[in-house]
This record gives structure tokens, C-alpha cells and sequence, in this order.
């Protein structure tokens, strides 16, 4: 509604300018300047039309200046100057540093949001045949957007002598935006606009297309329909795409939180009510990182995440050692009590970490790689999930690699599955307990590095994740890791996909439910294994 | 004593009665202590401590009902906070529409927070309770039938152990995402409270405060008989052969999962009844009372106290929530979290019966010696003639 | 002897076999992860026979008792019992209440109730929730579980604690508790691991006992025991029937000699 009665006010708005400014072409910048010594936002407006249309290489200077508030005026003087961020003035009209004491009553052009609005199409206007390409392509989106006709003269001359096709396709879909809300535009034009706003098919064609004046002639009406059907199908199909991303994103989260979960739990059957504890203590090594670069390097700060890595893994493993000497080995065989001892743990280290860093949220802030987003077709992905995806993915091919490559992964496999055999034959078993626990736990610490980017670093970071991580286990199937891998996507993408119908907490209750019933048909998960050996 | 006549009265060793004994004596002290003997008096119990007592005699009905499945059959819940909670709702809605005409909008039929939200209408979930009777009847059967249903199922596939504690955990904290929501009608975040009367007595009066807590420990010395008696049963013997051998126990040819449904469902009717008991005495519900870390807690009490021994689940949630009240109360706030943290620890490295556990196993010892050093002196065992 | 006269008698053999088995195992097969831990497995057991079955280690024994009792599902062949029942559609309760009774390799005993109860909670009994909620003793259970006590020579340690049992008196108690449970058919599963010789003669005589009232399956590894038991033997191997007959056809069988007894 917002957004449609926004474009009425453009169109009359683009209209009023079309008619106004259509006789001022040759007027000078400095009567162009003088209309804002008037104090009126009329003038002010005819002002910055004029400003626009002069030619002048100081106009995208002043409009600049009077968007930032800092065009000033006298009206004693008849003179407008530009303030600096310093407070010196220059004389707007030819850039020089004003003579003299400054007018006592210097004043701001003052602007409303309709001049704002004005400005920022003027500015289009005048960029529109900037040298460099890319500000050419923001110019034509800016027209796009507002889409007012007095860009025309300028967009018709840009499109004619722009060679970057690209950049001719924006400005030619700015043109059709335009044409779209213009009267006295021939139908064949109108059939072209929309035919062209059909094939941009995003959102703002699709705003544009909706408020299309109810007075043209059925032709264009029906086309415009038409393309809008069109535009909602091809947003729908894309909706899937981003629908599905999200669930990838939220996957990979689930992956990381879960892996080493499915190494101590899955692998060595403990259950680790802690485990969360340990991906917060990962989230606070990388804050503790980030502060102590802020305060002694701070142009290491991109690297902060490189650095805060190997010391999560290590500091979350060691307190997994820890836990394992001195907790956990006398628990083995008991998973109840293990459950319940490592809660407390988990109480403990939050206490801890409360204690240390205080009860509140922490800043970790993004690195510059991590932040920014880019488009992709219909959709938007922001780099750092995309980073976390394919972080998650290494991680887990490291681990499996891990696992089945070297020594210390054969001594773990050996060891889960038959301890006393893999004793006999020299392994210390209780050696490789505590290396296992630790593996687990320093994933878990390498994954809290990761989930600061995205999630809040407070002592209740941990707590967040618990539950989902065992759902994931569980439903993967326990001891294996590709079951955890398909496990945390499918719950992922399950997730996202249910939330548009069922709303976020809704649709993570069916979640439960819906783990809550497949236990029912499959007890054991996704990818069970059988046999006796798993009776034992 | 196989031979004893009454199934109760069987079933009751010296421990049994001397712990009967005393919550009777406490049923009937505390509520005299406060009422008839003068303030000024050393003898007298303020209405605070009242209260206080009252929510522990509650805490103490839900670690009777956690003890009775985990102590007795090896079922670790560790959702019985949710049918705690939801008995506590089935009772806070019976004092919500006891409010009536007396709530800050003055609706005859809804609840404030319903006119809050712009509702117009009463939502079917709340028809009926008005009535106190049919409330206690919801106290009893909301709770009883979620974890009727949810046993089912999970029995049934023979999820057990530890997957079994994790799903009760979901459970939980599904119904607490749930319970926190506005439009699912039970008052979202703020949950329900500033309740005026119950059964036509203001639920502030001292009076109704010693009534409700003398309610509560006879409910606990009914709930302790009742577990008694299972437990006394051959009931009691089959739950207790399924915690220690669960196959073997269906290779005798008993249906493992009928045994447990029928202890898991009773185990949470029990602790929806402490529920419905807890919100007058504190005056509140809310959806953090769902919170997975409060049915975890539950658990810590039946563990320091002792599973497998009645008394002691009892004895354990006094003990731990009188240590809470007193900690949580002083300077030494900020270090509760680790004493808790601790005291889940340090039970299951260095004391898994218990408190009371323990003492009864070093009496067993001492007792086994004795008879095994009187038998050694008769007749040599058996097997080996 | 001429192949047609052998097929022959092969093909009355089986026939009687049907009629006239207590369990008849048909061509089952279990596989875990692709391992066949039973191909195409068949056997028959008939009424009131005592039946040895020995096999190196992997050979299916216990998966069969697994499959006999409901434990695993065959994921092809039938196993009927009485001639009546399948057992691949029930489980391990239903099977129980059919009448068969089993042993488990390693001791499982309710440690923490008292010998006594442990035999009274095996007691052929109404096994239903609510029955057992109001039940009461009578004069008459607590006689037959004195009998079998006596009969497994544990009536001294009556009100001892399972658990305190040493492994001998486990594995008795055990053998006692499917006793109690009266059940058509016993299954034995290696009942002499752990035993001392002296042990492993009274369990052979206890298992002689109990097989004039009772079918039973024994498992077991130790050849002196079957050899005391002197019943028909069925060797196993990688989850089919190697050779059966009597104790000295087997341990004679070049095959069973190859793959089990070694040379």
C-alpha cells in the first residue's frame, strides 16, 4: 500500500517536473543556484532541475552537497555556498573558498523527503553519462527506482551512446519503468516496457507492473497481467531455490554443531550434554582473538578467523581431555550418569565463561571476506553462509579423512570396535579415549569459530545447539558420520521448507515431531548399522 | 514377610513408617506452628516459610515420579517437567477464569491476556475450566495422556536409554516453543498468573496457604503409598527385572512396553498433580517452567536423595532445593550454577545410590556379612557338593 | 547305496520330519551389512528330542537362536513352531508366551532381586500388567519354585541376591528360571562357558533331567559336554547345516573335522 502510494506521488511528482523543467534547459547554474536562495521547497526543487540540466561540472558537487545537508545560503548575499565537514565555505557556483567573514545569516537549504527524492533522480540523471561503467549501471538502477520522467532527455542520450550491453540493458529497463507511468506513451511503447520489465522479472518489475494506471487499453492491460503471472511463477520457482539455500545454510550450522557430536557420541557412545559448552568456548576464543588484534594489531583483523581456528581447536580440545581424564572414564559403560555429569559440566562452564566475560552478548565481528552479499539469479547470498557452508563440508572431509587416513584413525576404529582385542595388540585404549573425546571436542571448538559469525557469542550459545545436534545424530544414524552429514541437511532443508507454512517455531515443533516418528519406524536412524555388534 | 496380610501395610519396613511418621507430623505441625502460635513466638513458622515448604512438598511429588520410572524400571525422563508444567496450566487456568470481572479489563468470561490480544472469543482449549472439578480432572488427564501417547510410540520401537531421555528432552522443549507463543492461547510469555481465589478462598490468605500446604504433603505421603505399593507388587518386581535385564524380562514373556506405558503414565499423572499443586502455592506459570534444565534438575534431586529408594527422591528435592533457596538468596548467588553443576558431578562419580542409597547399602552389607558368616558356619552352598 | 533309493528316503525323511517337528526351520536366510550370518539355514526339531548344535565361531548358532526366539526377523524362509505358529511374524514376548524358553550365552539374571524372585517372576503366570499389579502368592507357587531350586541346587541361596551369585550359579539359575517358565521348548545357549569340570557333569545331568519333560536346543562348544549329553549333534557352518547324526558321525565328518575340530 506504502509502496503504491510512494509511486503515485513520484508519478504526479515526475510529471509536474516534466512540465516544469521542460523550459528551463538553457538556464545558467548561477540563476539555477538562485532558486535556493529562496527558502521555498518549490524553488529549491526547480533549483536542483535546473542545477541538473546545466551542464555544469560542479552540479553533481552541489547536489551532493545539498543531499549531505551542507548547502548553505544568504539570503542578504543572494550567494549559496558549500560548507565543509570543517566549516569553511566555498562559493558553490565555482568551488573557490568564500571571501570574507562569513554572512550572519547563513542558513541550510532545508529539504524534505520529496526533494530527497528529487535529488537522488537528478543525481541518476546526471551520473547517467558518467565515464566509468559501474556508476553508469547504479545511476540507471537509481532511475529504475524512481522511474521519473525527467531522467528521459538524459536516459534516451545515454542509452543511444552506451556500449557496455549490460549496462544498456539497465538503463533501457529504467526507460521502460519510466514509459510504464508515463501518459502520452503509444501502446506499442507500453507493450515493449512491459515485455522488457517481464524479462528483468524481479520484485520492483513486478511492484511496477501491478501499479499500472487502470486507464490503458485492455492490450496493455492483459500484457501487464500476463507478465505478472509470469514474474510470480519465475519469483515462486525462485523462492524454492532460496528456500532451499537457507536450509543448506542452516544445515551446514547443524553439521558443524553436530560432527563432533557424532564423534564422541557416534563413535564412542558418549553422551556429551557438554558438547555445546565446547562450541561456546570455540565462539569466545575467537572474540578473545578479535580483542586482543583490535588492541595490539588491528590490521590483522582479517586474519582473525585463521588465528582464532587452531587456537579453538586446541583449547576446546584440551578442556575435552580434560573432561575425559577426569569425569567421563569413570562413566564409561553408565551413559545415564555420563548424561547427567556432563550436564552439570555444562552448567559449570557456562557459569565460568559468565563469570570471566560477563552475562551479555559479545561483538565478533565479520572479517572482510565474511561480509557483503552477492546476487545469484533471484536470489541473495550473503558471503559469510556461503563460507560456512563450504567450511562445514571441509571439516567434514578433514575429519573423515581423518578417520580413515592416518594412524590415530585407525587406533579410534580399532578401539570403538573391539577395545580388548585393540588392546592386545598394543594399543593404549584409554590413551585413545582421551584423544577421541578431544578430537570431538576440538570440532566442536573450531565450530563455535564459525557460529560466532552468525549467532550471538553469550554463554547461552551452547544451549541453542544441543538439542538439534542429538536430533541430527539420532536421526543419521549413530556412528556414522555420512548419516550426520545427510542428517543435518535433510533437517536443514526440512526446516526452511516447513517455516513459510508453519512460521519458525512451529515449524521447528514439527521438526521434533516429525524425528519423534521416524524413530518410530527406524529406532536406529538413516543409516543404521546392524548386526550384533551393535547389541553389544 | 511374604506372609503379611495387607498389601500396604506389608510393603511398609521401619524405614517407610518412621518417614510416614514424620510427614505427618510435618502435614500437621507446620500449619499449627504458623497459625496458632503468636509471631513473636520462636515456635512460630512465618506464612513465607510456608510457602516455601509447600513448593518443596510439590518438588518432592516430582521427584517421586521421576524415581518411580528411572529408580524402578530405568526409564531416565527427562521431559517430567512438561507434565509438571502442564498440570500447573490445567490449575492456572481454573484460577484464571476464577478471576472473572476482577482482572484489569473486567471480562466476566476472558482472561486479561486474551483481551489484550483483541480476542473475542474464549478458545475451546479453555471451555470448562471453570469448574474446579473438571480442572482436576485435566490436572490428571492432559498429562497422563501425552505421555500415554508419547509412550506408545516411543515403547513401542523400543527406543530406550539414552534416546529415550533425548526425545523427552525435545518433547519439553517443543512444548515450551510452543507454550511461549501468544496465539497458542495459554498467555505466551508471561504465562498466567496474578490469580485471586481458589475453590472461593483467596490464594494469599494464610490460611488457604497452610490449607494448600498441608495438601501437598498429604499428597506426597499418598504419592509415596502408591509407589509403595507398586513397587511392593510383582508389578514392582517385573519393572525392576526390566531396568536390570529388560531383555531377559521379554524372553520370560512379558510385554516390556505395556509395564513401562502403565509406570511412565502414572509416573506423569503424579507429576502433573505436583503441577496443579505448585502454581496456587507460587502464584504463577509460565512457559519456562518447560525449560529442558528444569526437568534435568528434577532428576539431580532424585539422584542425590537416591533412586531406587523412595524416602530418598523426597529427602533429595528438600535437600537440593532448600540448598538453592539458601544460596540463591545470599552473596553467594553467582556461585549456585557451579554448586549445582558440581553436585550433578560429584553424585555420579562418588555417591550413585544416593544418600539414602547408600546408607541402605552399607546396612545391607553389614547385614549380609553377618548372615553370610552365620550361613558359612552351617551348611557349605550347594553347587559345589 | 543307489542315488534314486537315497533321494528317496531324503524325501520321506523330510516329510516326516514336517509332521512330526516341534520346530522346523525352512531355508532361512539373515544377512547384516551383506554378511550372511544365516544361508538358507533349514532344520527340524522334534517333541521331546534334546538337539546338540556345535559350529566354529561365526557359524550362525547364535544368530539362529535369535531368529527362533523373535530377536531378528529371517528376511527370507519360515520358522514354524508346533506346526501351528510362525515365529518370523512374532516377537520375542509372543514367542515366549508360545512356550519357548531361552538361555542367554552370557549369564542374564535380575541381579538385584533375590534368587527366590527371580525364579517366582519366570513362574508360568498371567504375564499381563494388571494381573501382576494385584497378584498374590499362593501356597502352591511357593512350593514349585522351592522344587526348582532344588532341582538347580540353589534352595540354600534363596534369599541371596542374584547378583551376588558366583558365574556357575548364574547360569543354574538361569537354567532355573526357564524351568519356571514351563516352556515347550528350551534354548540353551553354551550353559558350561566358565564352568569348572565338575560343574559341566551336573549341568549335563540337569539338562539329561529337564529334557525327559522338555525340548531342547543346546549350543555349545565344549565337545566333552555333548559327548555326555549323547544326543543327535547338528554342525553349522557360515550360516547352514554342515553335518548332523549322532556325536561320533559328526566328529568323524571330514568336512566338520576341516572347518571345527581341526586335525
Amino acid at each position: 500500500m506504502r509502496f503504491g502510494r510512494a509511486c503515485l506521488l513520484i508519478l504526479l511528482l515526475g510529471f509536474g517536473l516534466y512540465v516544469g523543467c521542460s523550459g528551463a534547459h538553457a538556464a545558467s547554474l548561477d540563476e539555477a543556484l538562485s532558486h535556493f536562495a529562496a527558502d521555498d521547497f518549490d524553488q529549491t526543487e526547480i533549483g536542483i532541475n535546473e542545477v541538473a540540466a546545466s551542464g555544469s561540472p560542479r552540479a553533481e558537487i552541489i547536489l551532493r552537497a545539498l543531499q549531505n545537508d551542507q548547502l548553505m545560503f544568504s539570503a542578504a548575499r543572494k550567494t549559496v555556498y558549500i560548507q565543509d565537514d570543517s566549516g569553511k565555505l566555498f562559493d558553490a557556483a565555482t568551488g573557490e573558498p568564500a571571501a570574507g567573514a562569513p554572512p550572519d545569516d547563513l542558513d541550510n537549504v532545508r529539504i524534505n523527503n520529496r526533494l530527497r527524492g528529487t535529488i537522488e533522480a537528478a543525481l541518476g540523471t546526471l551520473t547517467l553519462l558518467s565515464k566509468d561503467a559501474d556508476t553508469r549501471f547504479k545511476a540507471a538502477q537509481a532511475v529504475f527506482k524512481s522511474h521519473e520522467a525527467s531522467a528521459l532527455p538524459t536516459l534516451e542520450k545515454a542509452i543511444a551512446q552506451e556500449a557496455n550491453s549490460s549496462v544498456k540493458l539497465a538503463m533501457e529497463q529504467a526507460r521502460a519503468a519510466i514509459f510504464l507511468n508515463m501518459p502520452g506513451v503509444s501502446d506499442a511503447q507500453k507493450l515493449a516496457a512491459i515485455a522488457m520489465l517481464r524479462h528483468r522479472g524481479d520484485q520492483d518489475a513486478l511492484a511496477l507492473l501491478a501499479d499500472i494506471p487502470s486507464h490503458e487499453s485492455p492490450q496493455v492491460a492483459r500484457a501487464a497481467l500476463d507478465a505478472i503471472q509470469a514474474i510470480q511463477t519465475r519469483l515462486a520457482e525462485w523462492d524454492v531455490v532460496q528456500d532451499a539455500w537457507y536450509g543448506i545454510s542452516l544445515g551446514s550450522v547443524l553439521l558443524l554443531a553436530a560432527i563432533g557430536l557424532a564423534i564422541t557420541f557416534g563413535v564412542m557412545g558418549v553422551i556429551n550434554m557438554a558438547h555445546g559448552e565446547m562450541v561456546m568456548l570455540g565462539a569466545y576464543v575467537t572474540f578473545f582473538v578479535q580483542e586482543a588484534i583490535r588492541r595490539y594489531d588491528p590490521a590483522l583483523f582479517d586474519y582473525s578467523l585463521a588465528i582464532a581456528l587452531p587456537l579453538a581447536f586446541l583449547f576446546s580440545g584440551i578442556i575435552g581431555i580434560l573432561i575425559e581424564r577426569s569425569i567421563i572414564r569413570f562413566l564409561y559403560g553408565r551413559p545415564l550418569e555420563t548424561l547427567l555429569a556432563t550436564w552439570g559440566l555444562s552448567l559449570v562452564l557456562q557459569q565460568a565463561v559468565r563469570t570471566i566475560f560477563g552475562p551479555d552478548n559479545r561483538n565478533v565481528g565479520n572479517p572482510s571476506f565474511m561480509s557483503g552479499a552477492f546476487n545469484l539469479g533471484g536470489i541473495t547470498i550473503t558471503y559469510n553462509r556461503l563460507w560456512i557452508v563450504c567450511f562445514a563440508l571441509v571439516v567434514f572431509v578433514a575429519l573423515i579423512g581423518l578417520l580413515r587416513l592416518t594412524r590415530l584413525g585407525l587406533e579410534m576404529r580399532a578401539v570403538t570396535q573391539n577395545r580388548a582385542m585393540a588392546a592386545s595388540m598394543g594399543i593404549r585404549t584409554s590413551r585413545i579415549d582421551a584423544l577421541t573425546f578431544g578430537l570431538g571436542s576440538g570440532i566442536a571448538g573450531i565450530a563455535g569459530v564459525a557460529l560466532s559469525q552468525i549467532d550471538n557469542v553469550s554463554p547461552n550459545l551452547g544451549q541453542g545447539y544441543i538439542i538439534d545436534s542429538f536430533m541430527v545424530v539420532v536421526f543419521g544414524g549413530v556412528g556414522n558420520l555420512w548419516g550426520t552429514l545427510v542428517g543435518a541437511f535433510s533437517l536443514g532443508i526440512a526446516n526452511k521448507f516447513l517455516e513459510p507454512y508453519a512460521g519458525a517455531v512451529l515449524g521447528k515443533i514439527a521438526i521434533l515431531v516429525l524425528i519423534i516418528l521416524f524413530i518410530q519406524k527406524r529406532p536406529r536412524g538413516l543409516f543404521a548399522l546392524k548386526g550384533r555388534a551393535v547389541e553389544a | 514377610m511374604r506372609s503379611g496380610s495387607h498389601r500396604l501395610i506389608r510393603s511398609l519396613d521401619r524405614g517407610s513408617a518412621v518417614f510416614l511418621a514424620a510427614m505427618v507430623a510435618i502435614m500437621v505441625g507446620v500449619p499449627l506452628l504458623n497459625l496458632l502460635v503468636p509471631p513473636t513466638s520462636p515456635f512460630h513458622i512465618s506464612t513465607y516459610l510456608v510457602a516455601l515448604f509447600g513448593k518443596y512438598a510439590c518438588y518432592a511429588l516430582l521427584a517421586l515420579s521421576i524415581d518411580l520410572i528411572w529408580g524402578y524400571c530405568g526409564i531416565l525422563s527427562l521431559g517430567h517437567g512438561a507434565f509438571f508444567a502442564l498440570g500447573g496450566y490445567a490449575m492456572g487456568m481454573y484460577l484464571m477464569r476464577q478471576i472473572g470481572t476482577r482482572g484489569v479489563y473486567a471480562n466476566p468470561i476472558l482472561p486479561d491476556f486474551m483481551v489484550f490480544l483483541n480476542w473475542r472469543e474464549l478458545p475451546i482449549a479453555w471451555y470448562g475450566f471453570q469448574h474446579f472439578a473438571y480442572a482436576a480432572l485435566m490436572v490428571v488427564l492432559v498429562p497422563g495422556v501425552l505421555a500415554f501417547v508419547f509412550g506408545w510410540f516411543a515403547f513401542r520401537s523400543r527406543v530406550t536409554g539414552v534416546y529415550l531421555s533425548i526425545i523427552t528432552q525435545a518433547l519439553t522443549y517443543a512444548l515450551m516453543l510452543g507454550f511461549f507463543r501468544n496465539n497458542f492461547g495459554f498467555g505466551g510469555n508471561n504465562g498466567l498468573t496474578d490469580f485471586k481465589d481458589i475453590l472461593g478462598f483467596n490464594v494469599e490468605a494464610e490460611t488457604t496457604r497452610a490449607a494448600l500446604f498441608s495438601i501437598s504433603c498429604l499428597a506426597v505421603i499418598f504419592g509415596f503409598l502408591a509407589c509403595r505399593a507398586i513397587v511392593a507388587s510383582k508389578l514392582g518386581k517385573v519393572l525392576i527385572a526390566i531396568r536390570d535385564a529388560e531383555a531377559r524380562t521379554r524372553f520370560l514373556g512379558y510385554r516390556v512396553e505395556s509395564y513401562k506405558l502403565f509406570v511412565f503414565t502414572l509416573s506423569a499423572c503424579m507429576a502433573g498433580i505436583a503441577g496443579a499443586l505448585y502454581v496456587p502455592q507460587v502464584g504463577i506459570i509460565n512457559p519456562s517452567e518447560f525449560a529442558p534444565g528444569n526437568s534435568i534438575e528434577a532428576v539431580i534431586w532424585v539422584a542425590v536423595g537416591g533412586r531406587g529408594t523412595l524416602a530418598g527422591a523426597v529427602i533429595g528435592a528438600v535437600l537440593v532445593n532448600y540448598a538453592k533457596t539458601f544460596f540463591t538468596s545470599g552473596f553467594l548467588a553467582p556461585y549456585w550454577l557451579y554448586m549445582l553443576g558440581g553436585l550433578f558431578i560429584l553424585v555420579t562419580l562418588l555417591l550413585p545410590r544416593g544418600v539414602v542409597g547408600s546408607l541402605h547399602h552399607w546396612s545391607a552389607l553389614r547385614r549380609d556379612r553377618t548372615s553370610a558368616a552365620a550361613e558359612d558356619g552351617v551348611t557349605e552352598p550347594a553347587p559345589a557338593e | 547305496m543307489k542315488i534314486q533309493e537315497r533321494l528317496e528316503r531324503k524325501e520321506n525323511e523330510a516329510r516326516e520330519a514336517f509332521e512330526r517337528t516341534l520346530l522346523f526351520i525352512e531355508g532361512v536366510t539373515v544377512s547384516f551389512d551383506g554378511f550372511r550370518a544365516l544361508n538358507n539355514l533349514s532344520l527340524s526339531v522334534a517333541p521331546g528330542e534334546m538337539r546338540a548344535i556345535i559350529g566354529p565361531n561365526g557359524a550362525g548358532k547364535s544368530t539362529m537362536m535369535d531368529v527362533v526366539t523373535g530377536k531378528t526377523r529371517p528376511d527370507t524362509g519360515s520358522v514354524i513352531f508346533d506346526q501351528r505358529h510362525d515365529l518370523a511374524r512374532l516377537d520375542e514376548t509372543e514367542i515366549a508366551l508360545l512356550g519357548i524358553g531361552r538361555k542367554f550365552q552370557k549369564p542374564t539374571v535380575f541381579d538385584s532381586h533375590t534368587v527366590f524372585d527371580n525364579i517366582e517372576l519366570a513362574l508360568k503366570a498371567d504375564r499381563r500388567a494388571r494381573a501382576t499389579l494385584f497378584w498374590k502368592e499362593t501356597a502352591r507357587e511357593d512350593a514349585r519354585v522351592e522344587q526348582i531350586l532344588k532341582i538347580v541346587r540353589l534352595s540354600a541361596m534363596r534369599d541371596r541376591l542374584a547378583g551376588n551369585l558366583s558365574h556357575g550359579q548364574k547360569q543354574w539359575l538361569e537354567i532355573g528360571m526357564l524351568l519356571a517358565q514351563d516352556p515347550k521348548l528350551l534354548l540353551v545357549d553354551e550353559p558350561v562357558a566358565g564352568m569348572t569340570d565338575v560343574e559341566t557333569q551336573q549341568t549335563a545331568e540337569l539338562l539329561k533331567e529337564i529334557n525327559s519333560e522338555h525340548t531342547v536346543i543346546v549350543v555349545e562348544h565344549d565337545m566333552a559336554f555333548v559327548r555326555e549329553l549323547g544326543v543327535k549333534v547338528t554342525c553349522l557352518h557360515e550360516g547352514s547345516v554342515l553335518a548332523d547324526g549322532s556325536i561320533d558321525e559328526v566328529s568323524t565328518n571330514e568336512r566338520v573335522v576341516e572347518v571345527y575340530l581341526g586335525r
